[in-house]
Order: structure tokens, then C-alpha cells, then sequence
């Protein structure tokens, strides 16, 4: 379908060259950067959609791969690919970057020249994490992300932005430090087995390790995803983060980048330290648990809705993982559609909860009350986002919290039996805020002159409940393009247990 | 009298320590980015004195790097002390400690 | 022609309904909304009958499979959005349609100029979808899409008066309290995805019948489970508190979803399954004595209730714990056919308080009612069938039905017939209590502002009589033996016998099935007399909230149960919540987390001195740095030339 094109690269690097036409526009010409910024993201986004139909799901592994030279002597090259479940995580990735973009118009008032440049420059680092083959490059784009989404904390968050965005750094900073080590021990143990250095993911998936070793490099990884999942007890800066963040901030810290933590356990630490992942996994189900129960309570009985939000966000993260180490396909199938599913429901929840913001100023849900009467049509929107969010059985969520509890059912009962615990305060905390917001009387009479929602809102929020609605009835659209990678993730696992268990028999 | 090495040597000693201490004592901007020209010539004298003396030209390229980056540093350093002083009316470097709290 | 392959008609066409109604329905007239509302309904009850007629004359009745597509597959789970007609899923197709559509008929009358007619027919017609998806669906997830579909729409439509307070906390109540049910229905699917390996009903029976490997313990758990997810949907003992509230819906709503159709879906589900719980005797047992728990305790609560919708949803829980009672016993045909009958008297009475509460004004409360009788003549009578038939009057519909249950329970165990005797004994005091409490005696109403009470316009009470026919004769369809004079044979038990077997053993004769018979007409007239003697003769009305004392102050408080609900499970979440946030979440983890920071922060401020900010300073440092290196060298090379 691309021929010779260097597709992947495309996408990668497209909102680069909106960024350089941005650094030549004059700063008080919003309209144009807007032009400029939007037209970057969608031009990314409708040269994505064709992946998804060119991707073959028979033939599963890494597809459009490129590999350019790079730093040949370390054994570093810029080599980007895309299996099925990468391919999801991009889409999702240049939605998402669109969409913020485009709900970053009236929202944003100063420095909008750079806040437009650091959306893109975020959007580059996240597509290169999902598409990198390369652990170094791997890295480079894991850390590129960190400076953008400071910055958008930092520069244009809200009163506490400061703490906040300084919080989030340091935290991230010491997990990808950790995950710097051990990918640079990775690289050399791959020259003391094979001769020459390489950070090729090809090269470093042969690598035979020994479980005790596997287990330390399992958890210098995971400190580094965990934290950006967040795993709880990791998770304390997502709730700060999240609060303090513009909308778009929002948008796209719990849409994308908290999956990219994720996107790491499935990607390295799984197929890389089998053994340790197995002696592991019952762990790190157990934290997963305790983040979904724990997140639900905490959201509860928070205050300020973009804070409840956010711990929600630790509870559906925990169903995630919570599936990927089932490590059993039906928990692996739930765990990849989770991540897509809270990407829209939570992205979509934290856009309406920024467009309310951006004409109350107010994110308390004791400012609300009764405002479904004034705004009927935002109503509507928050109620299906809240119903999706909720799992309800003919949206998305339903389908990847079932798998997910399926999975860790026949992974072992207790596991299941208080997953689906979390589907309840789920339900009491989405509705409990939902009513306290909406219904009853009008609280605050100011309240009742509120402008309902405008074309250009509901033209971003409709495309999202289209997906809410096609994957809770039609799943398998998504899940079919990566059951592959999936059985060949189970497959590499499985294999790479029995070879290092021979290697140390022999 | 033949010049050897060492005179080269010495002269560039003494250069680099009058630099060096220019750079310590003074508080003007403009003495100490004086001073420290001044250090960079002293090396650029012993760079001179030893490709000659080894009967390389390494050194001689060397030293128009050192060159282009003595007049880089100084534009750059000429126009911040510019700033600095549309600003604060005076040049002494002890004055500009903003960064410090 | 065969219309079985127009089934999926029957559950999209209310959908489409929804969508129309939802999306552009504001843009319509409320004769649009409600037609197209209605029309979607009835078509689907349409396909139904025909369906219903052509299955019904077939010979070998096999359960006819429409597979739509594959829905979820991953693993061990392999699911379709997929249809199944068959004789059990034909009866409740066919009372959810039919009393489904009579009551969006009833909503156009009783909704007129209320705000939101449109959402309120769309919610309606996703509630109708949801349903069908429930009863129709041929996989046990479907079938749970369809239980928590209809679990939202019911806290949608309680909570449709969304400017007020208590509706929608009456509606969040409900969702949660099902969710809490769900939850044990969550647990029983993925029981049987582990012992299994399928969700589909044919499968899985075809499975159980082979004989199945998987222990009784199993079987226990899965059936126990799912019917944890039954007591929150229908209402049962302990999960049985968001029925009540869910009064604070529009009338209708209560008629169609909180009397006819949703609260019976876990008796249907326990039918569906019949063939797992036969072979778990102990959960049968439980749910025999749940049900006849909650009979007994709702009857008492509804006694003295003096809102009009309270005390027939009390009734509903009543009459929901019979149809527990007759399945866990292993009567399922009279369970089904309970919910049958049920359907069509509880629709009317619910539908008949409706008219009550219209020509009133909104007012609810018995006490401010009384001599109705005469200004709304229609109203009355079809209400009057309908308490004929719950009370259980011969040769009224209820009475066939309950009786069949009190007869089949009696062969089951006497402990749990007295219950259910007893509770009939209530049921009966209770409903003409309320008959005589709105319809005869002096007019407590007051007419006011030139609103003068009349009868309700024909849109509503065609509806009524088409239900109190119904609850009259409706019963004909299972004449038990010893009633059987003319040998017609009871044809609701033959047509569901293709689908669903009883599986208790008739231990008693033809004398003991007259002796209960005779006993619970007996019982209906024990009833009907002591609420005529206070009621009616001697004019008693019961007095304010305050004047109310004693074990009758209890029981008016519901057993006080809500409360303590509200003071263990609720707040205790919210205070353990509340507590570990602060001490937890706040102090330990962002305690840890700022503390590392800090302590960096103290060390750096420490070594601050030495960084004056003035670059002489590092340069001089850099240089004595210099010298001592180059005093190190020049030392070392004259220490090597020594030696």
C-alpha cells in the first residue's frame, strides 16, 4: 500500500515540520498557528488511518519497518516498526494529539505559539516510543516527552502548577533512570554474547539471561513504567499532574502517556525476563488489584472532579495491568483494548471536564449541581463518557473489563472476585459525581446561564463516542489486528522460558 | 641570542598568568573578558611554539579554532555585558548575582 | 414465510425508536414522539405474535438460533451477538412487547406537557431493546448486556425528574444496589467460562445434559452467584432497598420496568438456567427461602405503606418473592407463569395509580385520597379487577397462578407454604386496604386552583381495560388438574415444557391440591375482610408521620433497614475512603515521596555556601584545583627520577 514510503518516519516526524513552519509565524496571529498546528495534526492523523487497513493481521510481527544507521559503533540505529498492538497505540496517539490541538483554541490564552509547539513536540516523542525498534531510540523518545509535558504543566497548569510539574519530572526522571541502566547493561550483555554491541530489539530478544539477573532487570524496568502507569503505591503524581494540567495536558497524560507504561511491560518486560515476569506476575497482580479498589476509593470522596478523574485513571490502569499479567490471552486481549477504551472514556471525560472548566472556572463539584437543566447537550456527552468509563455492557469498557476479569479469573479466582469489585465503586463514584454535578435543583444561580456546548465541541466529542459505541459492539475490528502479536507475545514468553531454562541446565 | 622553545614557553607562561589574574582580581566585565582573551593568546602562543617546533601544522589549525572561538565568545560576551548593563547601569560582575537566590 | 428470521427486527426496532426519538426527537411534536415511540413497541410485539404462532405449531419445538456476529473472542471466551426463540424466551418476548407497548400507549396520555417527552420515550425504547436483549439473547453475556442495559435505563427513567432531589438518588440507588448484584453475576460468568468453556445456552445445556465432569461445589457457586446478581434485579432479600425508591419515576416507568418486565428477569434467568440449578439442590433451596422471606417480609412492610406507588412496590417485591419461591422449588413453569400473570395485574394497578395520580395532581399519598370512585368510574373498576386478581379471587388470573406455586411449594416443604400462605393473607389485607383507602369513603382531596378531578383521557384507559381483560382471564392458560373439567390440559406448562421442566416431585393427591386451593381462597377472604372492617367501616385513617408509634412506626420505617445500610456499608466506605486518603495516600506515599526531595533539598542548601554565584570564585577553585594536580605530577616525576 505505501510502496517504498517511509511511512512510519512520516508520521513520526510530520508535527516537526509543523513545528519549524510554527517557529516562523508571528505569535499574535492565533488564527494562523491554528491553521498551521491543526493542519499538522490532521494531516498525521489521516496519514495513520491507512496503517490500520494495511496492517495484515494474518501475517502479525512488525510491519513498515525501516532501519536507517544511526550511531553504528554503540549499535544504535533508528529502526521503527509497527506490530498490532503498536499500531492501535499510534492511532490512538494521533487522534488524541488532533483532538487536543483542536480543544486547545479558546482554552488557551498566553505563549499560544508554544503551547502549540510543545502539543507537537509531544505528539513526536509518543509515536516514536510506540514505533521505536531500538531501545535507545526507545529511550530518547521516552525522555523527549518528559520536557514538552513539563513544560505544559508548568507554563500553562493551573494554581499549584509548579509542584505539580516538578512533582511529575522527578518522579518519571528516577524510573527511566533506572531503565536507562539496565538497558545499557542489556546492550553490553548482548556483546559479551554475541560479539558486538546492539540495542536492536532483534538482537536483544535472543538474549539469554539468567532468571536471578532477570528478575533485577525486571524491576529496573518496571520501576520505570510502573511509575508512569501509574502501578500504585507509584502513582501520587497523577493526581497532582492531572489537576494542574491544561485540558489538553489531561487529554493527552491519560490518554497516551500513561499507556506508554504499559506499552513498556508489554513490550520489554514480558517477552525479555519470562521467568522473573512469571515469579512476578502474582505481585505485581496484587498492586494492580490494590490500584483498582484503591483509586476507586480515592476518587470517591474526591472533591475537585478533575482529581476524581484522575484516581479513576489509577483504578482503570490497575485493569490493565491487571490483565497484562494474567498473562493469559484472555487478559493480554482485555489489557491492549483497556488501553485503547481508557484513552477515549478518560480523554473524553477530561474534555468535557476542561470545557466546563473553561466557562465556570470551577472544577469543585460543589460549584455544580443541577446544571444538566442549563446545559442539556454537555449533559449527554458526560453521561455516556461516565457510562463508558463505568464499564457498561455495550460500550467499550465493558468488553476490555471483562476480558481483563476473565483473565485474572482463570489466572486465579481471588483475582477475578475482587476485580469485578472495582466494576461496583466504579459505578458509585462516576454516578455519585455525575449526580452531584447534574442533577437537582440549580445549586448556583450563576450556573443557570451557562452556554451549552458549541459545533466545534461537539465536532470533537462525537468522533469519541462513535468508538465508545463501535467497540463495545463490535470489538473484534480491534482485536483481530492484534491477536497475532498477542499469541506471538505469549509465544515468545513461553519460548523464552524453556531456552533459558536449558541454558542453565546445560 | 637564539630564541628556543622555551622562551616561547615562558612568554606564554607569563601571558597566561597576567590573564589569570586579571580574570581573579578585576570586577569589570570588560577588563576580565579582556583578561581571558588574553589567556587564550597565551595558548595560542604555546600551540604556535610547539608546531613549529614539532614541524606539524595540527597545532597551527588548532589555534584558528581557538581563533574563531576567542571572537565567538567575545561577540557574544560583549553583547550580553551590553544587555547587562542597559540594565542594571553598570558592568561590575559582583552586581549581577540574580541567579543566586 | 418464516418470521423467525425477522427476530432480530423485534429487538432493533425499539432501538431504532430510541435513536430517532433520542437524536432529533426534540425537533418533534409529542404525537410524533409518542407514535414513533409506541409504533417501534408495537411492531416488535407484532413480529413477536407471528413468530409465536408459527413456533407454536411446530411439532418438534428445537430452539431456533439467529446468530448475528461474532461479539467478543479472545481465548476461552467466544461470544456472538446471537438470538434464541424458544417456547420460554417466546412467553417473555411476548409479555414484554405486549404490556410494554400498552404502556407506551399509556405514557402519550400520562407524559402529556411534561419537559423532556422525548427523552423520555427515547429511554423508554432503549429500556425495550436492553430487555429483548436480556430474554432473547442466546449467551449469557448478551443476556447480561441486556441486565445492565435495563439496569441503566431503569436509573434513567427513576431519575427522570432530574431537577429534584430525591429522584435521581432514588435512581443512582438503584444502579449501585444492581451493581452490587451484578457483581455476584460477573463472578457466576466467569465460573462457567472456567468449568465450561462456553456462554451459550444450547451449548451449555447440551453440555450438562452429556453429564459434566465439573464437581457439585462448582455448580453451588456458579448457580449461588448468579443468583446474588437475580436479588439485585429483582428485588429479594437483602438486596431488595432500591425497588421502593424507584418509585420516584414517572408512573408508567414503574408499571412497565419496576412491575412487568425488568424486576422479573431474574426469575426468567433462573428459568433459563433451569438446567444448572437443578443440579444445585442446595441453591435451590436458598432461593426457595429467600424468596419466601422477602414474600413475607414485603407484604408486612406494604401493609403500612400510605403512599399509593410504595405500597404496590412493596407488592411487587411481595409477589416477586412467590416467583422465587416456585423456582427454587423446582416449579418453574409456575414461576414464569406467576410472572405472567403478574405482568398484566401489577402493569394495571400500577398503570391505574397512574390515572389516580394524573387526575390528582401528582399527589400520592393515600390519605389525602378516599371517594374515587365515582370520578373516575373506569379507573376504579379496571383497578378493582386487578386487586381481584392479585388477591387471588377464583377464576381471576392471579388466582391460578399463585395458587399453582402455593400447591407446587406445599409439596416442597410446609414450612415455606404457611410463609407464602401467610404472605397471601397480607397481600390480599393490603391491596383492598389501599382499594378502600383511595376509592371509598369521604374525598380527602382537596380541588383546588379550577382543577376538577376527572377521568383520564381514552389514551390511558384503553390501556386498562386491555389489562384488566387480561388480568381476568389471562389465568385460562393454566388451568391446574384438578380445575380441568372440560380436559383442555394447562397449555401454558404444555407450550413451555419444550423449554423448561419442573423438576420437584408431586408427592401429594388431588385432596391435599384441593385442601391448599380452598385454603388460600380462604386466606384471600380473611385478608379482604379486615381491611373492610378497618377501612371501610370503621373509616380509619391512618394520621401524620408523627402520629405514627409502635411496631406500626417500625414497619412504616421499612424495618429501619435503609438506615443501617446507610450507617455500615455507606458511610464506613466513605469514612475508611476519607481516612486512608489523608493518612495514606497524603501522608505515607506523597509523605515518602516529598520527604526524599526535601531531604535533597536540605543537603543542597547545605553545600550552598561554597556556590557565591561569582565565577572568580569557581575559576580561583578551578586553579588551586590546577596547581595541586600539577605540584602532584611535577612531585611524582622527581620521586621516579630519585629512584
Amino acid at each position: 500500500m505505501f510502496g517504498d514510503l517511509p511511512i512510519l518516519s512520516i508520521i513520526t516526524f510530520l508535527p516537526v515540520a509543523g513545528i519549524v513552519i510554527l517557529l516562523f509565524i508571528d505569535s499574535k496571529k492565533n488564527s494562523l498557528i491554528n491553521t498551521v498546528a491543526t493542519a499538522t495534526g490532521f494531516v498525521t492523523f489521516i496519514l495513520s488511518v491507512p496503517l490500520f487497513f494495511a496492517y495484515q493481521e494474518n501475517t502479525g510481527g512488525y510491519q513498515f519497518v525501516e532501519k536507517y544507521k544511526w550511531l553504528e559503533s554503540f549499535g544504535i540505529s533508528f529502526h521503527v516498526g509497527m506490530d498490532g498492538i503498536s499500531l492501535l497505540l499510534v492511532l490512538l496517539t494521533t487522534m488524541l494529539s488532533l483532538i487536543a490541538i483542536i480543544s486547545s483554541y479558546t482554552a488557551i490564552t498566553s505563549r499560544y505559539k508554544e503551547y502549540m509547539i510543545t502539543l507537537l513536540l509531544l505528539q513526536v516523542g509518543m509515536t516514536g516510543v510506540f514505533l521505536a525498534m531500538d531501545l535507545f531510540l526507545f529511550y530518547i523518545f521516552w525522555e523527549i516527552i518528559l520536557i514538552p509535558m513539563y513544560l505544559l504543566i508548568g507554563v500553562w497548569g493551573g494554581k499549584e502548577r509548579v509542584y505539580a510539574s516538578i512533582k511529575f519530572f522527578l518522579y518519571t526522571l528516577t524510573g527511566s533512570t533506572m531503565m536507562l541502566i539496565a538497558i545499557i547493561y542489556m546492550a553490553y550483555m548482548v556483546k559479551a554474547q554475541t560479539g558486538t554491541i546492539s540495542f536492536d530489539f532483534i538482537d536483544i530478544f535472543k538474549l539469554k539471561i539468567d532468571p536471578s539477573i532477570q528478575v533485577i532487570l525486571f524491576l529496573a524496568f518496571a520501576l520505570g513504567f510502573a511509575i508512569k502507569v501509574p502501578l500504585f503505591p507509584f502513582h501520587t503524581w497523577l493526581p497532582d499532574a492531572h489537576t494542574e494540567a491544561p485540558t489538553a495536558g489531561s487529554v493527552i497524560l491519560a490518554g497516551v502517556l500513561l499507556k506508554m507504561g504499559t506499552y513498556g511491560f508489554l513490550r520489554f518486560n514480558i517477552p525479555l525476563f519470562p521467568d522473573a515476569t512469571v515469579q512476578l506476575a502474582p505481585y505485581m497482580m496484587w498492586l494492580s488489584i490494590i490500584g483498582i479498589i484503591y483509586g476507586a476509593l480515592m476518587a470517591m470522596i474526591q472533591p475537585d472532579v478533575k482529581k476524581l478523574v484522575a484516581y479513576s485513571s489509577v483504578s482503570h490502569l490497575g485493569f490493565v495491568m491487571l490483565g497484562i499479567f494474567a498473562l493469559n490471552e484472555e487478559g493480554l486481549t482485555g489489557g491492549i483494548l483497556q488501553m485503547i477504551n481508557h484513552g477515549i472514556s478518560t480523554g473524553m471525560l477530561f474534555l468535557l471536564v476542561g470545557m466546563i472548566y473553561e466557562r465556570t472556572h470551577t472544577r469543585m463539584i460543589e460549584d455544580y449541581g443541577g446544571i444538566a437543566k442549563a446545559v442539556p447537550v454537555f449533559a449527554t456527552f458526560m453521561m455516556i463518557a461516565s457510562l463508558s468509563s463505568i464499564g457498561l455492557p455495550g460500550m467499550n469498557g465493558f468488553i476490555g473489563e471483562i476480558l481483563i476479569m476473565t483473565g485474572a479469573f482463570l489466572s486465579r479466582p481471588v483475582y477475578g472476585i475482587l476485580a469485578a469489585s472495582g466494576v461496583i465503586l466504579a459505578a458509585v463514584y462516576m454516578l455519585w459525581m455525575y449526580q452531584r454535578v447534574m442533577f437537582g435543583p440549580m445549586k448556583h444561580a450563576k450556573n443557570s446561564n451557562l452556554k451549552d456546548l458549541n459545533f466545534r465541541e461537539v465536532a470533537i466529542l462525537i468522533p469519541l463516542v462513535a468508538l465508545i459505541m463501535w467497540i463495545g459492539v463490535y470489538p473484534q475490528a480491534l482485536t483481530v489486528k492484534y491477536q497475532k502479536s498477542v499469541k506471538d507475545l505469549m509465544q515468545l514468553k513461553s519460548s523464552r522460558i524453556s531456552s533459558t531454562a536449558d541454558s542453565i541446565k546445560n | 641570542m637564539e630564541l628556543t622553545i622555551n622562551h616561547y614557553l615562558v612568554l606564554s607562561a607569563i601571558l597566561f598568568s597576567i590573564g589569570t589574574a586579571g580574570v581573579l582580581i578585576r570586577r569589570t566585565g570588560i577588563v576580565i573578558l579582556m583578561s581571558i582573551e588574553l589567556m587564550l593568546n597565551a595558548v595560542n602562543i604555546t600551540l604556535v611554539a610547539f608546531s613549529r617546533y614539532q614541524q606539524q601544522v595540527t597545532g597551527e589549525i588548532l589555534v584558528f579554532f581557538v581563533m574563531a572561538v576567542a571572537a565567538a565568545e567575545a561577540a557574544v560576551g560583549l553583547a550580553i555585558l551590553v544587555v547587562v548593563y542597559h540594565h542594571k547601569k553598570s558592568v561590575d560582575v559582583d552586581e549581577i548575582n540574580s541567579l543566586r537566590r | 414465510m418464516n418470521f423467525s428470521e425477522y427476530a432480530w427486527l423485534i429487538v432493533f426496532s425499539p432501538f431504532i425508536g430510541f435513536l430517532i426519538n433520542g437524536l432529533v426527537g426534540r425537533k418533534f411534536s409529542e404525537k410524533t414522539i409518542g407514535l414513533i415511540g409506541s409504533l417501534a413497541s408495537t411492531l416488535s410485539f407484532v413480529i413477536s405474535v407471528l413468530i409465536f404462532f408459527q413456533y407454536s405449531a411446530l411439532s418438534q419445538k428445537a430452539p431456533i438460533q439467529i446468530d448475528l456476529f461474532k461479539w467478543i473472542v479472545a481465548g476461552g471466551i467466544n461470544v456472538s451477538i446471537g438470538y434464541q426463540i424458544d417456547s420460554l424466551s417466546l412467553v417473555m418476548v411476548l409479555v414484554v412487547t405486549g404490556v410494554g407497548s400498552l404502556i407506551h400507549f399509556y405514557s402519550i396520555g400520562y407524559m402529556h406537557g411534561e419537559k423532556g417527552f422525548a427523552r423520555y420515550f427515547a429511554y423508554l425504547n432503549l429500556f425495550m431493546f436492553s430487555m429483548l436483549n436480556l430474554v432473547l439473547g442466546n449467551n449469557i453475556l448478551l443476556m447480561f448486556l441486556g441486565w445492565e442495559g435495563v439496569g441503566l435505563c431503569s436509573y434513567l427513567l427513576i431519575g427522570y425528574y432530574y431537577e429534584t432531589d430525591y429522584a435521581p438518588t432514588a435512581g443512582k440507588k438503584a444502579f449501585i444496589v444492581n451493581r452490587i448484584g451484578d457483581f455476584g453475576f460477573l463472578i457466576g460468568i466467569f465460573l462457567i467460562i472456567q468449568n465450561f468453556g462456553t456462554l451459550n445456552f444450547t451449548e451449555l445445556s447440551t453440555v450438562v445434559a452429556k453429564g459434566t465432569s465439573v464437581g457439585n461445589d462448582t455448580i453451588f457457586w456458579i448457580t449461588l452467584m448468579l443468583f446474588v446478581g437475580a436479588t439485585g434485579k429483582s428485588a429479594q432479600i437483602p438486596l431488595y432497598v432500591w425497588l421502593p425508591d424507584a418509585m420516584a419515576g414517572p408512573t408508567p416507568v414503574s408499571a412497565l420496568i419496576h412491575a412487568a418486565t425488568m424486576v422479573t428477569s431474574g426469575v426468567y434467568m433462573i428459568a433459563r438456567l433451569s438446567f444448572l440449578y437443578v443440579l444445585a439442590p442446595e441453591t435451590m433451596a436458598i432461593v426457595a427461602f429467600v424468596g419466601g422471606a422477602t414474600a413475607l417480609f414485603a407484604a408486612t412492610i406494604g401493609t403500612q405503606q400510605n403512599d399509593i406507588k410504595k405500597v404496590l412496590a412493596y407488592s411487587t417485591v411481595s409477589q416477586l418473592g412467590f416467583m422465587f419461591m416456585a423456582v427454587g422449588v423446582g416449579a418453574f413453569t409456575a414461576g414464569i407463569f406467576h410472572l405472567v400473570t403478574h405482568a398484566f395485574f401489577k402493569a394495571l394497578l400500577f398503570l391505574g395509580s397512574g390515572s389516580i395520580i394524573y387526575a390528582l395532581h401528582h399527589e400520592q399519598d393515600m390519605r389525602n385520597m378516599g371517594g374515587l370512585r365515582k370520578k373516575l368510574p373506569v379507573t376504579f373498576f379496571t383497578f378493582l379487577m386487578g386487586t381481584l386478581a392479585i388477591a387471588g379471587t377464583p377464576f381471576f388470573s392471579g388466582f391460578f397462578s399463585k395458587d399453582e406455586i402455593l400447591w407446587k411449594v406445599f409439596n416442597y416443604s410446609s414450612l415455606l407454604f404457611w410463609m407464602g400462605a401467610l404472605a397471601a393473607m397480607l397481600t390480599s389485607f393490603y391491596m383492598f386496604r389501599l382499594v378502600f383507602m383511595t376509592f371509598f369513603g369521604e374525598m380527602r382531596y382537596h380541588e383546588h386552583g379550577g382543577h376538577h378531578v376527572h377521568e383520564s383521557p381514552a389514551v390511558m384507559t384503553v390501556p386498562l381495560i386491555i389489562l384488566a381483560v387480561l388480568s381476568v382471564f389471562g389465568g385460562f392458560m393454566g388451568i391446574p388438574h384438578v380445575l380441568d373439567v372440560f380436559h383442555v390440559g394447562n397449555y401454558f406448562e404444555h407450550f413451555l415444557s419444550s423449554s423448561v421442566k419442573d423438576s420437584l416431585p408431586i408427592v401429594f393427591g388431588t385432596k391435599e391440591e384441593w385442601g391448599t386451593m380452598s385454603l388460600s381462597v380462604i386466606i384471600a377472604i380473611i385478608g379482604f375482610t379486615i381491611a373492610y372492617v378497618i377501612y371501610l367501616k370503621k373509616k380509619y385513617v391512618p394520621g401524620d408521620d408523627s402520629t405514627i408509634k409502635g411496631y406500626k412506626k417500625v414497619i412504616y420505617n421499612k424495618y429501619y433497614v435503609d438506615e443501617m445500610y446507610e450507617r455500615t456499608v455507606i458511610s464506613g466506605t466513605i469514612r475508611i475512603s476519607k481516612t486512608v486518603y489523608e493518612y495514606f495516600d497524603k501522608l505515607v506515599i506523597d509523605g515518602i515521596v516529598n520527604g526524599v526531595g526535601k531531604s535533597i533539598r536540605r543537603i543542597g542548601e547545605g553545600i550552598r555556601g561554597t556556590q557565591t554565584g561569582l565565577v572568580r570564585d569557581y575559576m580561583l577553585t578551578m586553579i588551586i584545583g590546577v596547581s595541586i594536580m600539577l605540584v602532584y605530577v611535577l612531585v611524582n616525576k622527581f620521586m621516579m627520577i630519585r629512584l
